[in-house]
């Protein structure tokens, strides 16, 4: 198959390259600009990596003005511009193109406010996701979207994607927990939108912005949500003897009406993986495996198991097992968290992000396994199962151009696929460049072009992140 | 990851090593948030990953080192914490061990930088010139002040800034022989002596050998051991290193052969960490790859090797131990529970300073050469130490005694020194 195109590279700015670096030069800082070209390097691709793009340059801004700065100077000479947060983008959201600036926000780290009394954090956009918890922990709460790769992706990144997480079955995805945010736009303007309440008058904008892939404008600082920790959290591992049977207990579980915190899926070669990984303990007797987190006082603990542990009996349950203490669970989560990059052990892969109804998650399971098989590739599947949100890993050897073209293309089957399960192409790893061509089968040309049009009140010469999310053909002419 | 190598290069061992480690990364990025080189820089260029694609470039298109590519490894603390956080496995150790060489060996350093690191190299793993050095750091202390203003000469004032006012007397822990068990006698191990503590904290090794002969057992300083190589390992210097680690192996296979030996125990963890690895550094040398490996797998840090020995409870002495887990231990060694163990049973209160897993800054000889991110690390080391309200700083390595040392009022001393005291030893003279 075709490789995955990029916008071919404005000329005119190409051209222009040692005059543009020496106006960043200018604009900023030394030690915030890179531009020698060893250095852009390590700056053309991010986690989704089978795809790269050397940057024009890089700026490494540390405040808001610095990147409106920035901003202005690109708009006004027509200069792509791409965010990137923390680079942990597996569908290649932050991949660069050879005549964009990446706007890095590495530098922008610090925690500005933490308002207990309002129940709130605001924090530059380059503030890791999980480094926001760390820092409300004391006061007793923490932010709820957990990406797994919450360890180092940052705010902005998630702002970006919409990003979710294991415990977002329970308290919804980022943009159910961002109130706020600071923003440039693309001619270098700051706007505020949102503050520290649930909803603002007017249309939701903010809405709007989360999960734009960084096309409407560049998020420099944000106020989340933060919630109160729970009295105590208890992860559960039931093991089935097939991925049919944990797959239609998820559903039941989620039918019935009892929300966990997360209900996370493994089948077998996932289960392997992750346990010589993280010696979780995860049972390497069962096909598939649910970790199921209740949270709350004791006796809500309880019935709450009591109920999905019955539920999981119709189902033929093989194994049960609670974590017996605050270290086990922390490493039932850490294997889980790490299950992608322990992947990495075993063989390359790629991530599939695509959603689907509970009801259809047996069967997509089923034909995902088909569909692999019949490239003659092996799959791991391991996924927020309470949200229908799979996330097969398709293994595969980098190494080896045709094993990545049947890789890349057993991938678009399986997201068609979620598609025509009356699911959607992303769940929470966003479109990228990874599913850009398969917009047109998730939408018609007109839902296509109505957002279009909502992207270019934002963007109308097509500067911010352009190769990404809208199919290149089709689009208005800029 | 994709990798791009032909086959030619790939007929180079180290090459195909480097591959190998390649292949394992899958550019998740996980290793930037440990990093502490980029949590203070935040440029993913002096990240993990970003090291590793720079080197992956250098490497697979054959090329000479060069100014970029250095600055951005030169930062590299070798702390490692990258290697704890890695999910998919890659051996970042290896690979920037391989890099640290391939500069050494292509790239010709500005002429002030050549000189510090001959200097260092030279100095600094020989005891009785490092001791003689010490004195002169001594008497140059005044111009300091000067030399920080001049950047190429800013290494020279760190290394003023970190030498102690005082030398602490010559010690007699270092001289070969064997100190004998007291009753029954339960093992023989023997302990390295090393380079740079002898002449810094003598008092490390005298309670280490207090410590084991009193529970039975016999402490072996052998005869011609010198410094572990680590020092010139990190600065790409291999054949050097390789001659370190060559010449000690014969003295500890001797040793072996002579009475035989149940550890080698080490008292500061960055040798360990080289130690440990020795068995991977002669891996291509047919003379010495399998006694190597047998030192490599002897090869104890003292935690182990008491952990081993199950010691008694101890009542509480009502002292706050701040535990300070060098990146040589937790992170090279993987050595993370048994100190903190240990100390608890030994009637401490053991308090766990936050942001535990970064790096303090000291990293060999890392604080010399890359002061002001070193200045950085230390203040944020010491400022969550000191959040502990610990009466005491306890470590298991040198190198972080001497940096954290310089920046607090806490006194700091090694894991042994208190280990030493619970169990009928005399007290830290620090602590009196």
């Amino acid at each position: 198959m075709e490789a995955i195109k990029f916008l071919e590279p404005r000329a005119s700015v190409v051209a222009r390259r040692s005059a543009i670096i020496a106006d960043l030069v200018d604009l900023l800082p030394r030690e915030c600009v890179v531009h020698e070209a060893r250095e852009l390097v390590p700056f053309e691709t991010d986690a989704f990596v089978s795809y790269r793009r050397l940057p024009l340059a890089v700026v490494l801004p540390t405040t808001t003005e610095q990147v409106a700065a920035v901003m202005k100077y690109c708009n006004r000479y027509g200069i792509p511009v791409v965010a990137r947060g923390a680079g942990t983008s597996l569908s290649g959201g932050a991949i660069p193109q050879e005549d964009a600036v990446v706007v890095g926000l590495s530098k922008m780290t610090r925690i500005l406010e933490v308002d207990p009394a309002n129940r709130t954090a605001t924090v530059q956009a380059g503030v890791t996701n999980l480094s926001i918890s760390d820092a409300v922990s004391p006061e007793g709460f923490f932010y709820a979207p957990d990406p797994s790769s919450q360890l180092a992706c940052t705010i902005g990144g998630n702002i970006g994607m919409n990003s979710g997480g294991a415990h977002c079955l329970k308290y919804g995805v980022t943009t159910n927990n961002l109130l706020g945010v600071r923003m440039v736009l693309v001619d270098g303007t700051v706007i505020d939108l949102g503050g520290k309440h649930l909803d603002s008058a007017g249309y939701d904008l903010l809405g709007l912005v989360c999960g734009s892939e960084g096309q409407l404008g560049l998020v420099t600082e944000a106020t989340v949500r933060l919630i109160a920790k729970p009295e105590g959290a208890r992860p559960v591992l039931f093991g089935f003897d097939s991925s049919d049977a944990a797959g239609a207990c998820v559903a039941d579980i989620i039918g019935s009406g009892i929300i966990p915190v997360a209900i996370e899926f493994m089948d077998k070669p996932a289960i392997e993986i992750c346990e010589a990984f993280a010696h979780a303990g995860y049972p390497l007797d069962v096909a598939a495996l649910l970790i199921v987190e209740v949270e709350g006082s004791e006796a809500e603990m309880e019935a709450m198991l009591k109920e999905i542990v019955a539920i999981a009996g119709r189902h033929g349950v093989r194994t049960v097992r609670e974590s017996q203490s605050a270290t086990e669970a922390a490493l039932i989560w850490k294997g889980r968290k790490s299950a992608f990059g322990a992947t990495g052990r075993i063989a390359d892969y790629i991530c599939m992000d695509g959603t689907v109804p509970l009801g259809k998650l047996s069967y997509v399971l089923e034909k995902t396994s088909e569909i692999v098989e019949r490239y003659g590739l092996r799959v791991a599947n391991v996924f927020h199962a309470g949200d229908g949100n799979m996330h097969p890993l398709i293994l595969f050897n980098a190494n080896d151009p045709e094993d990545a073209a049947r890789a890349e293309e057993a991938g678009n089957e399986i997201l068609k696929l979620c598609v025509e399960a009356g699911g959607c192409l992303t769940g929470e790893h966003g479109v990228g460049i990874e599913k850009r061509d398969l917009m047109r089968h998730q939408y018609s040309d007109v839902d296509l072009n109505q957002q279009m049009a909502v992207r270019a009140a934002f963007d109308s010469e097509w500067l911010l992140n352009p190769s990404k999310v809208f199919p290149l053909e089709g689009r208005p002419a800029a | 990851m994709q990798t791009n190598f032909t086959a030619e290069q790939l007929a180079d061992p180290h090459v195909a090593e480097s591959e190998k480690i390649l292949r394992r990364c899958v550019h998740c990025g996980f290793c930037t948030a440990t990093c502490p080189t980029y949590v203070t820089l935040g440029n993913e260029l002096d990240s993990p990953r970003g090291r590793i694609y720079l080197i992956k470039d250098m490497l697979e298109n054959g090329r000479a080192a060069d100014a970029e590519v250095v600055t951005h490894i030169d930062r590299c603390l070798s702390c490692l914490a990258c290697v704890t956080t890695c999910p998919s496995g890659v051996n970042y150790m290896h690979l920037v061990d391989h890099a640290r060489v391939h500069i050494e060996k292509t790239y010709r350093r500005p002429p002030m930088d050549r000189l510090i690191r001959q200097v260092l190299a030279t100095v600094l793993p020989y005891p009785g010139r490092f001791r003689l050095a010490l004195g002169l750091a001594r008497l140059g202390r005044p111009l300091a002040p000067l030399l920080r203003r001049v950047a190429p000469l800013k290494p020279l004032a760190a290394m003023l800034d970190l030498a102690p006012q005082a030398r602490p007397k010559p010690s007699t822990s270092a001289r070969p022989g064997s100190r004998g068990s007291e009753g029954e006698r339960r093992g023989r191990v023997a302990i390295l002596s090393g380079c740079a503590q002898p002449v810094l904290d003598p008092g490390i090794n005298e309670a280490t050998i207090r410590l084991l002969t009193r529970l039975g057992v016999e402490v072996v300083v052998p005869q011609g051991e010198g410094c572990c190589g680590a020092l010139v390992h990190h600065m790409g210097k291999e054949d050097q290193a390789l001659a370190f680690a060559r010449s000690n192996i014969d003295v500890w296979i001797r040793e072996i052969e002579a009475g035989g030996l149940d550890a080698i125990i080490i008292t500061a963890s960055g040798c360990g960490t080289t130690i440990k690895d020795y068995g991977h550094m002669l891996r291509l040398d047919p003379a010495y790859a399998d006694k190597a490996a047998k030192v490599s797998a002897l090869a104890k840090d003292v935690s182990e090797y008491l952990s081993a020995l199950e010691l008694p409870e101890v009542e509480s002495r009502g002292l706050a131990v701040a535990y300070h887990s060098a990146c040589s231990m937790q992170h090279g060694q993987k050595i993370t529970m048994a100190p903190k163990v240990l100390l608890r049973k030994a009637g401490f209160t053991v308090r766990e300073p936050a942001e535990g897993h970064l790096c303090c800054g000291s990293a060999g000889t890392y604080n010399i050469m890359q002061p002001e991110i070193s200045a950085q690390l230390k203040t944020r080391k010491v400022k969550n130490i000191e959040a502990t309200r610990a009466d005491v700083i306890a470590t298991g390595n040198i190198g972080c005694m001497t940096q954290i040392g310089t920046a607090t009022a806490i006194p700091i001393v090694h894991t042994v020194e208190l280990l030493d005291w619970a169990y009928g030893g005399p007290k830290p003279a620090k602590l009196a």
